[in-house]
């Protein structure tokens, strides 16, 4: 290997990174506040990837549907949860449910927008509340349910959003034209516009998230709930209003991730699943817990993918995943006295 | 008729119709009984030990490939050359199992100790890597897989047909069943049951709960090697399709739909699955017009429906329709002759000996002390107090002498040895019983299998011998130490009965016996007489007195001050983190700042 083609692999490294990054933020973010470990996240990644790609073929994203009857099946649950008395958010319940998927439909169905931005905005639309839906129908239920429990409920929400991926998209990959066609010779290492836009994007998000965590009230109300859900719930956080935000912030992070990841890299309906978990191992580096160690831990994942696929390509996923035995044994070393689950 | 006459009806009726029933029923049941085998497996480890796996099906792939390679390879076949190829496909077993140990010890090591949620996630991406190590390595044959594996033979006779070697597999389910069975109903069963929820609380009874967690998952894995040694043998072929992370998912969903807490449960749910996903691969692609593995459509909004409705799965449901026609099983059949082993005895050291001592224990959370250079001996023979105000640290500071946490500075010893920064199991095996502020008992579980785990130290009985039944004696013996100590604790009516079901301050009681059957030589109470009413009150004071008599050391924290004051011969007392006051109950009681502290007032 000589210089050049090292600095191709690290930027390569760092561009993957991004997007584990990206990957890593959201686990955190969902974990912490709702303790749910959220193996679904990379079918975000999927669907807005190609549902972009339909957009650009001219092809109403079939997916669409899926997101009517999660609004549908929503309003039933809602409907029936007030019939028993109990207490309905019908402002954020709409939102969710009929508000933004019916935007999301008018966006694709009627206007069929040309420029890339709107394209982006539509797909946007059509994956962010699938977050909260996604949420309400699945894990509220078991908002007192183990740690364990809600990780198996992930696990199978993952398997139903990957078979419904290959009926709406089909088993074939699609790519997407990309945001910029730039191209710039650094050196004698090209860079390309989508790279730049790719690192560019995630900071830009890593720097909104660190505002509206440090900064907005309904970030704080959310760091509270991380730190102590039921204390945050005296204080009246309603436990439903952090679940919502989280698992809607983890589905836009999710949707921008495939948006930017779409014209670099082929997806297929599972693509999303392999992002996710590598997300997942940049997180567990940081204990699930920390946002500075699992962006390190996103940049570590990056490069050490990046140089194994030019060493040992057939065994680069091995590689990285098995990246998570040495983290864990090194933090397992640090802890010695027993506590229960919850 | 009772549930182990339905368990015999049930073999024999599979037995009769063996012979009768069509080819394809026949592969049918012996694909049931592999999953089944692996979702037993998984039974005890998610519904009993309250960890869970996505990667069994990485550890089947273990199983088939290690037998496949022995009995295909040139290699294999140059070092075995010298024994005859119908012993191959045994050799490749213990290879299996040997292997599959060694990887699920490897795997446990690394995340056991961590909180419930890294094993999992540590299996899934276990689960991914083998698929793509075996699908890559050219001597295992790439993704296409090893073909032409022989037939199983047992002294010359050959399994080639599935008629017998369902046989083989249905026999090895059977067994694994009984003998989980056996386990679980077993001294180190109460400290497998324990491993879901009570995890503080068996540490502090000695069970070393990190080892069991891994010798749980590799027990897992083992089972799930043999499903697999036996699937290569049956399909004469492998590849790595059947072993990757999805098939791991199904095999957590037939014990999940199954009933993960139930060992039948997994038999069941391997039933229900294996026939509906070959119901959903026909007649969903025809549905959706399109081909592909939809299947996993239903199965995940199905677990989920299970998980939200009737988290205990299918089986108890079924168990509850049946038990109309079953009688109950005794809770405990207490067996004659325990007194055939004699359980370990402990020395108690002569009154006035120093047992417990804390010097300059301090407790800083961030900026907050909690406590501060906290003195404080207990003594054999005495019952000593330790009160406070709310808030006082009094909680505090039982768990650092408890083993629950470190302190930030100074030491406790216990028996003259340093114990800071070991963990609460060794405090156990030193002699110390304790109880929890909150109540930490297995609610489900009788009074007598509560309190027969305080005694788990001094059996020595372990796994394999459980298995077998070869630890009856011990366990009658364990049984009736502690139905003695509920005796005398005055509990003796409701021994069988579940703990949740007792009122609060009853099942404090069952926590002092459930100390006490462990023979400790000291006893630390938390707040033993909150929730008692007055007779009771005074029952457990003559009970400590008289422990006080045989020797042990005591020591009592509580608010109830008439309690404390006529039984304690010596009082600590404890305000915002420090000491105030310290000696007799007629000494505390006159100390000015003890009256400030909980009169309120200036110390003039």
């Amino acid at each position: 290997m000589d210089f050049q083609i090292a600095l191709m692999l690290t930027q390569d490294g760092i561009v993957n990174g991004a997007i584990y990054a990206l990957m890593a933020l959201a686990l955190v973010l969902v974990f912490s506040v709702t303790r749910v470990i959220f193996i679904p996240q990379g079918e975000f990644v999927t669907y807005a990837a190609l549902a972009m790609a339909a957009l650009q073929t001219g092809k109403l994203p079939a997916v669409l549907w899926l997101l009517v009857a999660l609004g549908a099946l929503t309003l039933v649950v809602e409907a029936v949860r007030q019939a028993r008395g109990q207490e309905v958010d019908w402002r954020s319940t709409l939102l969710w449910a009929v508000v933004l998927p019916a935007a999301a439909a008018v966006l694709m169905g009627v206007v069929k927008p040309q420029s890339m931005l709107l394209q982006a905005l539509a797909v946007l639309l059509l994956v962010v509340p699938m977050g909260p839906l996604v949420y309400r129908l699945a894990y509220r239920p078991l908002a007192d349910a183990t740690v364990l429990i809600l990780l198996i409920v992930s696990v199978a929400l993952h398997l139903a959003m990957v078979g419904l991926g290959l009926y709406f998209f089909g088993a074939e990959g699609s790519r997407t034209a990309a945001f910029s066609e730039a191209r710039w010779d650094v050196g004698g290492l090209m860079i390309s516009g989508q790279s730049v836009v790719i690192v560019g994007a995630t900071a830009v998000l890593v720097v909104a998230m660190f505002f509206f965590f440090e900064r907005t009230i309904i970030g704080k109300a959310l760091r509270a709930t991380a730190i102590n859900r039921v204390g945050a719930r005296l204080m009246g956080i309603p436990t439903a209003l952090s679940g919502d935000l989280s698992f809607a912030l983890a589905a836009l992070i999710g949707a921008v991730s495939g948006l930017l990841i779409a014209p670099v890299t082929t997806i297929y309906y599972d693509t999303g699943f392999l992002i996710g978990l590598k997300g997942f191992v940049a997180a567990i580096v940081g204990g699930l817990h920390s946002y500075p160690l699992a962006l390190l831990g996103a940049l570590l994942v990056g490069q050490l993918e990046s140089f194994s696929s030019f060493w040992a390509s057939a065994f680069k996923e091995v590689i990285v995943f098995t990246l998570i035995i040495p983290v864990l044994w090194w933090r397992s070393l640090h802890t010695h006295h027993v506590e229960d689950e919850e | 008729m009772k549930q182990r006459h339905l368990v015999i009806a049930f073999i024999v009726a599979l037995a009769a119709a063996w012979s009768l029933l069509q080819p394809f029923t026949i592969t049918l049941l012996c694909y049931i009984g592999l999953y089944a085998l692996v979702a037993v497996g998984l039974v005890m480890l998610t519904g009993v030990g309250g960890m869970t796996s996505f990667g069994q099906a990485a550890f089947v792939g273990l199983g088939a490939y290690a037998t496949a390679w022995i009995c295909t390879s040139p290699t294999a076949a140059e070092w075995l050359g010298f024994l005859p190829k119908g012993v191959y496909p045994w050799i490749g077993l213990v290879l299996g199992l040997l292997v599959t140990a060694l990887i699920a010890w490897a795997l446990g090591a690394v995340t056991l100790r961590l909180s419930g949620h890294y094993l999992p996630l540590g299996t899934i991406a276990w689960g991914l890597s083998l698929y793509y190590i075996f699908g890559n390595l050219q001597t295992l044959g790439g993704f296409t897989g090893i073909t032409d594996i022989p037939p199983l033979t047992l002294f010359g006779f050959s399994m080639e047909s599935p008629r017998v070697l369902g046989v083989l597999i249905w026999a090895l389910l059977l067994l694994a069943i009984w003998a989980l069975h056996n386990l679980l109903h077993s001294r180190e069963g109460r400290a497998i049951r324990a491993l879901k929820s009570g995890r503080l609380m068996a540490e502090s009874m000695g069970v070393d709960t990190a080892r069991h967690r891994i010798k749980l998952f590799v027990l897992a894995a083992l089972l799930a090697a043999v499903s697999g040694w036996l699937y290569a043998h049956m399909q004469r072929f492998v590849n790595p399709t059947p072993f990757n992370l999805n098939i791991g998912i199904e095999y957590l969903f037939m014990a999940v739909v199954g009933g993960a807490g139930y060992l039948w449960g997994a038999v069941l749910g391997a039933t229900l699955i294996t026939l509906l996903k070959e119901e959903l691969q026909d007649a969903l692609p025809k549905l959706l017009g399109a081909s592909g593995n939809f299947e996993v459509i239903v199965f995940g909004l199905l677990m989920l429906l299970v998980l939200q409705r009737a988290a205990d799965g299918l089986w108890p449901v079924l168990a509850g329709w049946m038990r109309r026609f079953i009688q109950a099983e005794p809770a405990h059949k207490l067996v004659a002759g325990g007194g055939a082993v004699q359980l370990d005895q402990r020395q108690l050291p002569p009154a006035g000996q120093e047992i417990l001592k804390a010097d300059k224990v301090t407790k800083r959370f961030a900026g907050l002390v909690a406590n501060n250079e906290v003195d404080m001996t207990v003594k054999a023979g005495e019952i000593h107090a330790l009160i406070g105000p709310n808030g006082a640290g009094k909680s505090t500071f039982f768990n650092m002498i408890s083993g629950v946490d470190d302190p930030t500075d100074g030491s406790v010893s216990l028996m003259g040895k340093p114990m800071r920064g070991h963990p609460s199991r060794e405090f156990a095996a030193l002699g110390l019983g304790r109880t929890f502020q909150h109540v930490r008992l297995l609610g489900e579980r009788s009074v007598l299998d509560n309190v027969a785990l305080g005694a788990h130290r001094r059996g020595h009985r372990g796994w394999v011998a459980s298995m077998l039944r070869l630890d009856r004696a011990e366990e009658a013996a364990v049984l009736a130490e502690a139905m003695r100590q509920i005796e005398r604790c005055g509990l003796g009516a409701v021994a069988d009965t579940a703990a949740a079901s007792l009122p609060l301050g009853q099942q404090r009681i069952v926590e002092i016996a459930r100390a006490l059957a462990g023979q400790p030589a000291i006893l630390l109470l938390d707040e033993p007489a909150a929730g008692l009413r007055h007779l009771e009150k005074q029952s457990l004071a003559a009970l400590l007195r008289q422990l006080r008599e045989e020797g042990l050391a005591i020591l009592v924290v509580e608010h109830d001050m008439e309690f404390v004051m006529n039984l304690a011969d010596r009082i600590t007392v404890l305000e915002f983190g420090t000491v105030i006051a310290h000696g007799t109950p007629a000494e505390v009681q006159a100390d000015a700042r003890v009256i400030a502290a909980y009169l309120g007032g200036d110390m003039a």
